[in-house]
């Protein structure tokens, strides 16, 4: 076989599999959104669920899954961030540094579910936290850590290490140029990180079934006090999210119009994720020109 | 080894004593002594894994806490290769310019005051005639004046280097040390960085690590040959070029070696 044969075989081959990967994604998100978006109106958005009659929306879910994932995202953001930084920066390279990146890793394989039981272990019973979003939140950051960590530490490892050097030799400490150089260089690669854990935290079901609970108590959206039950900041309460109230709806759901509420939901979850993306992108971008003065 | 340091009789910007440097069981530079006039340009030259570039690493205490340096460092009768000594202070004195521009991703302004506001600079009449003055002496301003908000990292490379010069610049070092800055830029560029170096020699030291012996002969006005991590020879520059004492820096200067 010649070098052009060989090329080209090559390139169609990669091109096949660059088309199988396009068509599964657009097949699934198409048929998610074709058999969904019929059944979306703002009625659907703004009605709390219904438990055995036809007609509940999902006001309170997409409520609590927005909720859940600021929550996850305030309680592991920084801890991330501090970790990656040790780990990109600080961090000597011996045994206790390797140690430390084998457990990420493996923490980052741990199904969820068992994260799940976990949490339902620790924080609803011993804890007695009881199902609520804090548990959840909390659950949701062991989930979240070591892919936020990891993401955070490779966008930082990234900046080239003539940009510290610069830094250094102009008298900075390792900190000033870290937070003032390094950072700044590394957003875009974070934001990316964020987004794609904040679409894993958004779509997550298995954690959330044992530590946020399935049941979604109405809520009060007037009740600005969060140590109220009934309030909806209350971060103590049970909370079922979109995916929970997918495997909830379809596992032993009563309701007469199941396909309708559950087809929906997923619709509203796909196209959330999709706003978020989207929405975060251009914000980064625009963030990393302020920071940077590039066009 | 036969060596040969000639003695220069002139005010010293800096000078080290038996300097080495050591990497874990490997040792980079021998027993260096060399001595660099103050307001002088003086080049090392040497074949790649002489030592140059980490004996010039070692003068802004550049190196860190893996690698060993002995002996000393002289700077205003203090030697500064001593723990106690605050490395920071050290390299705003002693700035440093690098083989490759490492412009930061940001405006060319604010490449020139980032340094200058975290050390607590921040009137902005100061800064902005810092940031004149230091694009001036680096031969950058009448190229970029009206576009100071744009991002350093659209320049081309010759200016991104200038830029870095005019950024150590801004911090009033005494010394500035320059390892092969020239090395990754195309010969119009590389000029205009050598003649640049001809203009700061009125008011600062340089000292400059360089592959490139016609450079070295260009625009230096002493010359250290390394060998193997040994200064093998320091003389005035048409010296060392034109008379070399020692039989090997002869060999390298007619291309016999490195």
């Amino acid at each position: 076989m010649n070098a052009k044969r060989s090329d080209h075989l090559a390139t169609g081959l990669i091109y096949t599999f660059v088309a199988i990967v396009v068509l599964i994604l657009f097949g699934l998100i198409g048929y998610i959104l074709v058999s969904g978006v019929p059944h979306l109106s703002w009625h659907f958005l703004t009605t709390p669920s219904k438990a055995f009659a036809a007609g509940g929306g999902i006001r309170d879910q997409l409520f609590n899954s927005l909720y859940l994932l600021i929550l996850t995202l305030i309680i592991s953001f920084p801890i991330a961030l501090g970790a990656g930084i040790y780990l990109a920066e600080y961090a000597p390279d011996n045994w206790v540094t390797s140690v430390m990146r084998t457990a990420i890793e493996v923490l980052s394989s741990l199904p969820s579910v068992v994260v799940g039981l976990f949490g339902y272990l620790l924080f609803v019973i011993q804890f007695q936290m009881g199902f609520s979003i804090l548990a959840g939140a909390i659950a949701l950051t062991f989930f979240n850590l070591p892919l936020l960590t990891r993401n955070i530490e490779t966008s930082l490892s990234a900046v080239p290490n003539l940009q510290r050097e610069a830094g250094i030799a102009l008298g900075l400490s390792s900190w000033k140029t870290t937070t003032g150089i390094i950072l700044p260089a590394a957003v875009p690669g974070i934001l990316t990180g964020v987004i794609l854990s904040a679409g894993r935290v958004f779509g997550e079901a298995a954690a959330l079934i044992y530590t946020a609970g399935q049941s979604a108590p109405v809520l009060n959206y007037g009740n600005w006090n969060a140590f109220d039950p009934n309030s909806f900041l209350n971060p103590l309460r049970p909370a079922e999210t979109l995916a929970v109230h997918i495997w909830k709806v379809n596992a032993e759901g009563i309701v007469p119009d199941i396909d309708a509420v559950s087809n929906g939901t997923a619709a509203v979850l796909i196209i959330v994720i999709l706003i978020f993306n989207i929405s975060a992108r251009m914000l980064g971008n625009r963030l990393y020109n302020k920071l940077t003065s590039s066009k | 080894m036969d060596t040969f340091i000639a003695p220069t009789n002139l005010e010293l910007a800096i000078e080290t004593k038996n300097l080495e440097v050591i990497y874990g069981d490997n040792q980079a530079v021998f027993d260096s002594s060399l001595e660099f006039p103050r307001h002088k340009i003086t080049a090392i030259i040497g074949a790649s894994g002489s030592g140059k570039s980490t004996y010039l690493r070692s003068l802004n205490r550049m190196h860190d806490k893996s690698v060993t340096v002995n002996g000393q460092i002289i700077y205003r009768s203090v030697d500064i290769n001593q723990p106690k000594i605050n490395e920071y202070e050290v390299r705003k004195q002693i700035g440093m310019v690098f083989q490759r521009p490492n412009p930061f991703a940001k405006s060319i302004r604010n490449n020139i005051t980032f340094a200058l506001k975290k050390n607590g600079i921040t009137d902005s009449r100061v800064l902005e005639e810092r940031i004149e003055t230091s694009l001036k002496e680096a031969a950058l301003w009448d190229e970029v004046k009206d576009d100071l908000d744009k991002s350093a990292l659209e320049l081309s490379g010759g200016q991104q280097q200038r830029l870095c010069i005019a950024r150590s610049l801004s911090l009033r070092p005494d010394i500035l040390l320059m390892d092969e800055p020239a090395s990754a830029l195309d010969p119009i560029s590389t000029e205009k960085v050598e003649a640049t170096m001809r203009k700061l020699r009125k008011d600062y030291t340089i000292i400059i690590v360089t592959h490139n012996m016609q450079q070295a002969s260009r625009v230096s006005d002493y010359t250290a040959f390394f060998h193997q991590g040994r200064v093998i020879e320091f003389n005035r520059t048409q010296d060392v070029f034109q008379t070399p004492h020692v039989k090997m820096t002869e060999d390298y200067i007619s291309g016999n070696f490195g």
